[in-house]
């Protein structure tokens, strides 16, 4: 973390898992607080079923830099995005795993984890698109970075301008979401408590 | 103040254009500018203006041409090996005396390259490209409220002095994200009427608009001439760059573009340690804005340039000091850039060197 009051994020899945929403809704979410924010989507060959990243930095202050190295939160969708960002986060960041989908505990015992069950719970509610909103949820409800209804705002904006008949489903996605997930914090002795 | 918006640098500057009376757009696809061509191709006809997808490049700049001719305020972008294509329509543009604005999210080259973020075209934006003693206004905003700005700035620069402008952007400008004000257009200058374009002559003279000047045998000097008393006035008014911290510096580092921001935030890191470093970053690069570098020069010991390639915008800074300071080096290519802790750590280095006077002597 360059100052204190700066987060870096990176958002990780499959292509197709909506990664890019969740970045997006996320700096949007920091624009309505007054935040800085700076967002980024990976721009290679991405396709449906390859993996996919964006990046967001929050910021109190004038932001610097808009990559993201080092990122203090991890929201990782798939199995593949764990592998690829675990070692990069920062010690004493975050892990938030998509348990339906990474089956195994963090290698690293100096980061906090949050668990949910984001593609189960999405299959429940009925579409397994939302899996990125219920993960959303969990962020918002541990991650402590950002209000609840500044990110139902941007929901609300970003969906009654396109697809307001999936509004009502995407904030339900998001409070299972919230409600349904675990946080862990780091491992102490080995064991996480 | 109005609500903010969240664009992509691409999308802004579209944005910044349409704001700016831009009605005429011409382009081809290449990442990674391509937000730039998908959103002119509905966001043009919403406006009034014309969106065409070229078939080249150079069939691009070269519609320019006309339509400039012709009146309209008028762009197009492209990203490096694009915009190499269209360095003849360019230097025929400055001929002409043509304003229009052009736009280079650069990517890595040379070559076919790679599609991440660079700044290996700066000898081309700024020394040339093309054949001819010819100069671009090139304009090198490092944040999005800066590229909204400058956008709409660049036409007004472009008007005013007759003259093509550059923005010379790079990749992670184009595709970031940040909240900007979408302010309302106001031109910045009092802008001439255009006396030149060819909208049909009845009842007036004919205008000819053209780049050929064979007879009498000198009169290219004299086109010449014309041209370098412009440049010579552009050099004299226009100057933009950021500085910060400067007043005290014992180093200075000096960055544009997005390397520019990175650096500032490593002049902050480098404060918070009580290395007293500053930064100068130019948001224009031709004409360059040599008199914060001069001033700077007095008074700190060293330089350290940033950029993101080998060792091209290096050579301005040393310029503009007249090498009377030893200005070491950071450079990153081939797409990559330079991380805050990477220039922190350079910061470090010379500043701990810049106390100890007898490592100084014959470092250069």
């Amino acid at each position: 973390m360059n100052s204190p009051s700066e987060t870096k994020i990176i958002i990780a899945g499959f292509g197709g898992q909506g990664i890019v929403l969740v970045g997006n809704l996320i700096a949007r979410g920091a624009l309505m607080e007054g935040k800085n924010v700076t967002g980024m989507v990976a721009y290679g060959a991405e396709m449906r079923g390859g993996t996919a990243y964006a990046t967001v930095v929050v910021s109190d202050e004038e932001i610097a830099c808009p990559f993201v190295e080092h990122p203090d939160a991890a929201i990782v969708l798939n199995r593949p995005s764990l592998e690829k960002f675990e070692p990069s986060v920062l010690s004493g960041g975050l892990v938030l795993a998509n348990t339906s989908l990474v089956k195994r505990d963090l290698q690293r015992s100096d980061v906090s984890l949050i668990q949910v069950a984001a593609t189960e719970i999405a299959r429940e509610l009925g579409n397994l698109k939302v899996a990125n909103m219920v993960a959303l949820g969990a962020f918002i409800q541990h991650a402590k970075l950002l209000r609840a209804d500044s990110i139902e705002r941007a929901i609300g904006d970003l969906f009654s301008a396109k697809n307001p008949k999936f509004l009502p489903l995407n904030l339900a996605a998001l409070k299972a979401g919230m409600e349904r997930s675990r946080f862990v914090g780091p491992a102490v002795g080995g064991r996480r408590s | 103040m109005a609500e903010k918006v969240l664009l992509k640098g691409n999308e802004l500057l579209v944005e910044a254009a349409i704001e700016a009376g831009c009605r005429f757009f011409a382009g081809y696809p290449i990442t990674p500018q391509n937000e730039v061509p998908e959103t002119m191709s509905w966001r043009m006809p919403q406006a009034g203006g014309v969106f065409i997808q070229a078939e080249s490049e150079i069939a691009a700049i070269n519609m320019l041409f006309g339509a400039s001719a012709a009146g309209a305020r008028c762009m197009t972008s492209s990203s490096s090996p694009g915009i190499s294509l269209k360095q003849e329509g360019i230097s025929y543009i400055t001929a002409a005396e043509l304003p229009c604005l052009i736009v280079n999210m650069q990517r890595g080259g040379p070559g076919l390259g790679n599609i991440r973020a660079a700044q290996g075209d700066y000898f081309q934006a700024v020394k040339g490209g093309g054949h001819g003693d010819y100069r671009l206004i090139v304009l090198v905003p490092g944040t999005l409220p800066e590229l909204y700005q400058l956008t709409m700035n660049a036409f007004d620069y472009a008007d005013f002095y007759r003259n093509p402008v550059l923005i010379l952007g790079d990749g992670i400008l184009g595709q970031m994200a940040e909240p900007v004000e979408l302010t309302p257009y106001e031109p910045i200058l009092d802008l001439p009427p255009k006396d030149y374009v060819l909208d049909g002559c009845k009842g007036r003279p004919p205008r000819v608009v053209k780049t050929l000047y064979l007879h009498p045998t000198d009169s290219l000097v004299q086109h010449n001439l014309h041209l370098q008393e412009k440049y010579a006035r552009i050099r004299r008014e226009l100057n933009l760059y950021e500085e910060y911290e400067t007043e005290d510096a014992e180093l200075i580092v000096s960055a544009y573009g997005v390397p520019g921001r990175i650096a500032k935030g490593a002049v902050k890191m480098a404060r918070r340690e009580g290395i007293r470093a500053g930064l100068i970053r130019p948001l224009c690069v031709w004409p360059f804005p040599a008199a914060p570098f001069r001033k700077a020069a007095q008074t700190a010991g060293r330089f350290l340039v940033v950029e993101m390639s080998f060792g091209q915008y290096v050579e301005d800074v040393k310029l503009a000091i007249e090498c009377r300071r030893p200005v070491a080096f950071l450079g990153k290519g081939g797409g990559w850039y330079p991380s805050q802790e990477e220039i922190l750590e350079e910061i470090r280095r010379l500043s701990s060197k810049a106390q100890d006077p007898a490592s100084v002597k014959g470092s250069v």
